[in-house]
């Protein structure tokens, strides 16, 4: 008999994560298909409304751990929480979303435990009765299959948007509430406080219109026309990480998991691969123009209209057919 | 102070990729390997915080021969030694065994401070940093944007990136291990100079059995995970290819933006 498959999951302004919500849908999924159940661990402090919100989802049950040292994350304590509760009940399968919190903290508790640790899987199937994972390696540009060997418990994070939340099926959980053994556990880490990461002057998130350029522009010295373009379409310029690291944008302009979330009508993307971390922030977009040189780089595969070229010869060929139809019109 | 800085080799982002014969990995055949990303900021990271302590920085390296090569790229830089991790029994592994490995490896040197890179961007684990300070019983951060050593040495000051723009202020007692984000500062480049003394520095080996863990626990023996295949992404939706010469797919591209995303006036 297989362990049962756990969900491990935070709340946010006294609402579940929605990427705790894909969680738990996920592994809804994964009990169904192993013929256990799906349990799901509330992490944190003033949990009340969030365990609420569990109580009225297919769940075998739900575990609340909660305590005022675990109100701000620390690896130290999340870990410490953590460990006697899979020691004890010993699941199959712990799913967490891949979160930068959790990514903090997800190889040391598989350390604790001694269990396997499967970072960013996007899918699984089941193949000749074992459960095979995908996940993307080499930027997105393959996915790998695969599987775990050995005996115990594996540890799995879930990229973003892999499993839609709205997978989770309704029920009832029976909510129980669970002693956190953080008391005088060494936190590992003295959290000061937060700041911004100086992102916030340029709101992308309501552009109509946005035209990205990625590490293949080649140099700041080379994004005249790409600003010509975004001019002559009355949109925003915004970047891949690698372009604001190389500092030839503000990071206020980086769109991604570390930059802004946008949804623009038209997105451009202009020698940019499409590793997850960008994607994630830019696939809400309704139509997006690829240009790529390499006409297996992954954004092609989220792309409405791909062009397999140099952007440095396309985008003058492109600022050159809006002047014409704007003066022609 | 001694800071070890863990550097992987891994295939070129812009080369072309194919499957490998064994389905399993890539065909390495005329692929170019470069020094991960976020392990150039790292090294950059380690060798301000020696010039500022009068310290020197180590570099370890676990991977095939080639691994030799983004070493000695490392000393090129400032690095004073480096450790090669090349034998077949360590590699393979999964982010548990690597880690494993590297922490027994730089164990026996010593250190106050180990960086490594926040991500490989082959095999992308985001994990192997935090497994080396789990082994050695030592704090981490992961995703870490700004260092900044305490006035008396024993704890750094650490800014670390988190989701929605913001970023956690927070000190971590040394010795620790910190996963430098790509972006924290400005990498240097090897000098002639650099490039002429890295040929006389010390890149040492170091067998499986020589780090005292359990070969069950190391490289593919002691990995949980097992890569069965790996392929091209299969995509939802269908791209639409505009192809011929520039003026071609602008005009092209006109009328989609006209007609369909509607969003020219
Ligand atoms: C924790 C974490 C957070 C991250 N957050 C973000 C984030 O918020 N945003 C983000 O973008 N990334 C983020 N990343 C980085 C991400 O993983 C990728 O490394 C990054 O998105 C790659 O950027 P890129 O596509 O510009 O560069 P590359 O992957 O190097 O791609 C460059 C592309 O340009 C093409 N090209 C080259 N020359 C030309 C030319 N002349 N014409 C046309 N095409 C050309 C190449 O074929 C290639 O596909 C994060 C990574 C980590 C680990
Ligand atoms: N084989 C290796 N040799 C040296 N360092 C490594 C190796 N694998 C991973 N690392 C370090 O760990 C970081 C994270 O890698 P990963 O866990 O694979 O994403 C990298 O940026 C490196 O600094």
């Amino acid at each position: 008999m297989n362990g049962p498959v756990w969900a491990v999951v935070q709340q946010k302004d006294g609402r579940l994560q929605r990427s705790g919500r894909e969680t738990i849908a996920a592994a809804q999924a994964l009990a169904r298909e192993l013929g256990t159940s799906a349990e799901a661990v509330l992490l944190g402090d003033g949990l009340a409304a969030a365990g609420e919100e569990l109580k009225g989802m297919a769940l075998a049950g739900a575990r609340v751990v909660e305590h005022p040292r675990l109100a701000t994350y620390t690896p130290g304590g999340y870990v410490a929480a953590l460990v006697p509760l899979v020691r004890e009940e010993r699941p199959a399968y712990v799913l967490f979303p891949h979160t930068y919190q959790t990514v903090d903290f997800m190889a040391r508790l598989a350390q604790a435990l001694d269990a396997g640790l499967l970072p960013e899987a996007i899918a699984f199937r089941r193949v000749d009765g074992e459960v095979r994972w995908t996940r993307p390696v080499l930027g997105g540009k393959l996915h790998a299959q695969v599987r775990t060997v050995g005996e115990g418990t594996v540890l799995v994070s879930l990229q973003s948007g892999a499993f839609p939340a709205d997978g989770v099926e309704a029920g009832s959980a029976p909510l129980r509430q669970v002693a956190a053994a953080v008391d005088g556990v060494d936190l590992q880490r003295e959290v000061r406080g937060f700041e911004s990461a100086g992102g916030g002057a340029v709101d992308l998130s309501k552009a109509e219109v946005i035209v990205a350029v990625g590490r293949g522009v080649g140099g700041q010295e080379k994004l005249a026309p790409v600003e010509e373009l975004a001019r002559l379409l009355g949109g925003e310029l915004a970047a891949s990480r690698p372009v604001v690291d190389s500092g030839w944008l503000p990071r206020e302009r980086q769109v991604g998991s570390s930059g802004q979330t946008v949804a623009p009508k038209l997105y451009l993307a202009l020698g940019i691969s499409g590793a997850i971390q960008h994607l994630v922030g830019m696939k809400g977009a309704t139509a997006v123009v690829a240009i790529n040189k390499d006409a297996s780089a992954p954004i092609f595969k989220i792309a409405t209209w791909g062009v397999a070229g140099d952007l440095h010869e396309i985008v003058p060929a492109l600022n050159q057919a809006l002047k014409e139809r704007a003066g022609g019109a | 102070m001694k800071i070890a800085v863990c550097v992987k080799q891994v295939p070129d982002p812009e080369a072309r990729l194919r499957v490998g014969a064994d389905g399993a990995w890539i065909d390495e055949e005329g692929v170019a390997f470069v020094l991960n990303e976020s392990d150039e900021y790292a090294v950059e990271e380690a060798l301000r915080i020696a010039e500022r302590t009068g310290g020197e920085v180590i570099a370890f390296g676990l991977g095939p021969e080639r691994t030799r090569e983004a070493l000695r790229k490392v000393l090129a830089l400032g690095a004073s030694r480096a450790v090669l991790l090349s034998d077949p029994a360590l590699l393979g592994g999964d982010a548990l065994a690597t880690g494993r490995a590297l922490a027994a490896a730089i164990r026996q040197e010593g250190a106050d401070l180990v960086l490594t890179g926040s991500a490989s961007s082959d095999l992308g684990y985001a994990a192997t940093g935090s497994v080396i300070a789990g082994e050695l019983g030592w704090p981490h951060a992961w995703l870490v944007m700004g260092v900044e050593l305490a006035e008396d040495r024993r704890s750094v000051r650490i800014t670390r990136e988190m989701e929605g723009g913001m970023n956690e202020l927070s000190a971590v007692v040394l010795p620790a291990v910190i996963q430098v984000q790509a972006g924290i500062n400005h990498p240097r480049y090897a000098s002639l100079k650099g490039i002429m003394a890295a040929k006389k520095k010390e890149i040492r080996e170091v067998a499986a059995a020589e780090l005292g863990v359990d070969a069950g626990r190391l490289g593919r023996a002691g990995s949980r995970l097992e890569t069965v295949s790996v392929a091209l992404p299969v995509s939802g939706r269908e791209v639409e290819w505009i192809a011929g010469d520039a003026a071609a797919v602008a005009a092209a591209l006109v009328t989609k933006l006209e007609q369909e995303a509607k969003v020219l006036r």
